[in-house]
């Protein structure tokens, strides 16, 4: 069995067998292997390419981004998504415009410990997809399973653009998976990870395990949900939807973060705006609530979008 | 918030350096105890989240709160629980933050380090390092500005944090403005796992003080008396006109970067260093040497310091825990412009 965690593991271990110009850089990710171990055993395996950085996240990713304009294939791991932040102008400005301005691609690749976990708090939970993704000029993954983690992180760093790579920290450790995949749907694809005809989620990332487990739960009700995976957020593999949509004709996008301006949102905004008649009820949306995310398990717990409600959401959209 | 402390000078007489040195090992041990009991609430699954510790760092801490007054600013770190007791914040503030009690400061909203009362002149810190220091530069500019006199800011910070684009913009502001701010960094040899030699490279962090236009002292942080004396010093300094002071603490963090790391990637021979003394051991060792105290005083110091936590840790543990139904979810000050906590199903 393989986690999530050792498959980001092994794709970054694959990168730097397979290209000569992949480093590794961020805080603590060498001997000691990263804050979370993403990186165990690589600055052994790869001498010189695995490389602690300073306290810096905007010289961290200044600099990635030089070396990616030299030909080079940086992975950056930001010690939590939360600390991206402080590299935020650098991405967003410097990153993000550079093909757009030159016609020098920017290879490189932001990996993001997103999300929240129980008791992490404020500074230490966030999801960030929406913000990046926002921004013209940046690939924003957002990796829901084992298989995905491996083989999306693989693509990421042979993508010719900057890649913001959410992966989850909720799924590192007990997500498990037989072994790592051979083959992978293309990027900017989304995949149906549950068939139906009642009623469609589109979420991702770890919401995307709660919508599967609501969709279990209401299959013994009888009902059948489909469940799709966005994958990938930016691209945001419209047709999927949509095709998804014109079969079901009930929409409820999930997601976990916030719910201002983001993922949900744009979900529900193609829809309306490219498959209004196909609707047979108003689209509808789950989110975090619009607070900072909080530290105690209660509040948490309730801040964020669960199989149970999730369920309580899909029944209302059922019924309309 | 602080305690009645004397600004005392550098010639302070030895009853006055005894006095000091007394109130300080009591802060001192009392953070050592209320730390223990975390890690073992800790490790018996009753903090949700991270813990962590400032063992070896008690002296620095202390002394920094011990130079400022009623009325100064302190903005403490992830080590700095001996200084947050000194400067008034109560062992319940500490308890309730990391079990997430509903009357703590942070009703169980933020967790464990990520408190304070900016009310009092405790800021509650945001993981982000460095961004606390411009904070407090804020602080005081206001200060300046409603023509309030006297007051200090203090923020202490780690060697890792140094590296922060906030550290260099926040001492450059406060340099600019020549604000009374003492910026006391715990040189602890290590930002998690990352030694000084990959944080930076120059040959001491105090020479850092040239290139910014403010004054630098040095001290060792495993010496309660000279951290009191250096402490006092720049922030009278800083009190006096003197602009921003920059003080560099060399000592060894002696536990993990939190509970959940072993530290096995210490260098042992830093740990055999007179770096990796253990700052409160000393302490105690000068208290008997110097017959300020009794092995049964000392004692009874102890027993009191576990007595206070249990029974902080015991009402915590009665306390409500937060409700998500009668939380207020509203992230306003002003409220007819909050959305109320808006999920939009
Ligand atoms: C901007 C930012 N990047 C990364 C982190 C993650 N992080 C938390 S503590 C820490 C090490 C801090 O080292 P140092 O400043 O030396 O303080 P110490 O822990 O040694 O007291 C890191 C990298 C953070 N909190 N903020
Ligand atoms: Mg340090």
């Amino acid at each position: 069995m393989i986690t999530y965690l050792e498959a980001i593991r092994e794709a970054q271990a694959k990168a730097l067998a397979d290209d000569p110009r992949v480093y590794i850089y961020g805080q603590d990710v060498g001997q000691f292997g990263g804050a979370f171990k993403a990186t165990k055993g690589l600055a052994k395996e790869y001498p010189g390419r695995v490389l602690d950085a300073p306290i810096s996240e905007d010289a961290i990713i200044g600099s990635a981004i030089g070396a990616a304009i030299e030909g080079m294939r940086p992975i950056i791991e930001m010690q939590f998504a939360d600390f991206s932040t402080v590299g935020f102008n650098q991405i967003v400005n410097q990153a993000a415009t550079l093909h757009w301005r030159t016609q020098i691609p920017c290879p490189i690749t932001i990996r993001l410990p997103s999300g929240g976990t129980a008791g992490a708090g404020p500074f230490h939970s966030q999801s960030m997809e929406a913000l990046y993704a926002h921004y013209p000029g940046l690939v924003v993954m957002t990796p829901a399973t084992v298989e995905d983690a491996y083989s999306m992180l693989l693509e990421a760093v042979a993508i010719d653009d900057p890649v913001i790579f959410c992966e989850h920290k909720y799924l590192y450790y007990h997500l498990k998976a037989e072994k790592l995949p051979t083959e992978a749907v293309p990027t900017g694809k989304a995949r149906i990870a549950r068939q139906g005809r009642d009623a469609t989620i589109v979420t991702y990332s770890a919401m995307l395990h709660e919508s599967l487990a609501c969709a279990e739960e209401l299959a013994s009700e009888g009902w059948e949900i489909e469940v799709i995976d966005l994958r990938t957020i930016k691209p945001l593999d419209t047709d999927t939807v949509l095709a998804s949509v014109a079969r079901t004709g009930r929409l409820l996008a999930v997601g976990e973060a916030w719910p201002w301006g983001g993922v949900t949102a744009e979900v529900i905004a193609r829809v309306a705006t490219e498959g209004f008649a196909l609707l047979d009820a108003p689209p509808m949306r789950l989110n975090a609530k619009d607070t900072p995310v909080p530290f105690h398990p209660n509040l948490w717990g309730t801040h964020r979008p669960t199989a149970k409600t999730i369920a309580v959401a899909l029944r209302r959209l059922l019924s309309a | 918030m602080v305690q009645a402390t004397a600004v005392s000078t550098a010639s302070a007489d030895t009853s006055d350096l005894k006095a000091r040195f007394l109130t300080a090992f009591r802060w001192m041990l009392l953070a050592r105890v209320v730390e223990e009991k975390l890690a073992a609430l800790y490790r018996g699954g009753k903090i949700t989240g991270g813990v962590f510790l400032g063992k070896g760092q008690e002296a620095l801490s202390v002394a920094t709160a011990m130079a400022l007054r009623k009325g100064d600013v302190f903005a403490p770190l992830i080590r700095d629980q001996a200084g947050r007791l000194a400067f008034g914040e109560t062992l319940l503030d500490c308890t309730r933050t990391y079990m997430g009690s509903r009357l703590g400061p942070m009703r169980g909203r933020d967790g464990n380090v990520h408190r304070g009362r900016p009310k009092e002149g405790l800021m509650a810190m945001i993981s982000h390092l460095g961004a606390m220091l411009p904070v407090v530069a804020g602080t005081l500019l206001a200060r300046r500005f409603r023509g309030v006199e006297g007051t200090v800011g203090a923020v202490n910070l780690g060697d890792g944090a140094t590296s922060t684009g906030a550290f260099h913009e926040g001492l450059n502001l406060a340099a600019v403005e020549k604000l009374p701010l003492v910026l006391v960094v715990a040189n602890n040899q290590y930002a998690y796992s990352t030694p000084t030699s990959r944080q930076f490279a120059c040959e001491d962090l105090v020479d850092k003080a040239v290139g910014y236009g403010v004054a630098g002292h040095s001290v060792d942080g495993t010496n309660l008396e000279a951290c009191l004396d250096v402490l006092d010093r720049a922030v009278t300094a800083a009190r006096t006109g003197g602009g921003p002071q920059l003080v560099i603490a060399s000592l060894l963090r002696l536990v993990g970067h939190g509970e959940h790391d072993d530290a096995g990637y210490v260098d042992p021979a830093l740990r055999k260093s007179p770096l990796g003394a253990d700052c409160l051991e000393l302490a105690e060792q000068r208290l008997l040497h110097e017959n300020w105290t009794t092995s049964s005083a000392l004692h009874e110091m102890q027993q009191d310091a576990q007595r206070q936590v249990e029974e902080a840790v015991a009402t915590t543990l009665r306390e409500p825990l937060p409700d998500p139904d009668t939380e207020d979810w509203c992230p306003l000050a002003t409220r007819h412009l909050c959305e109320g906590g808006y999920s939009p199903t």
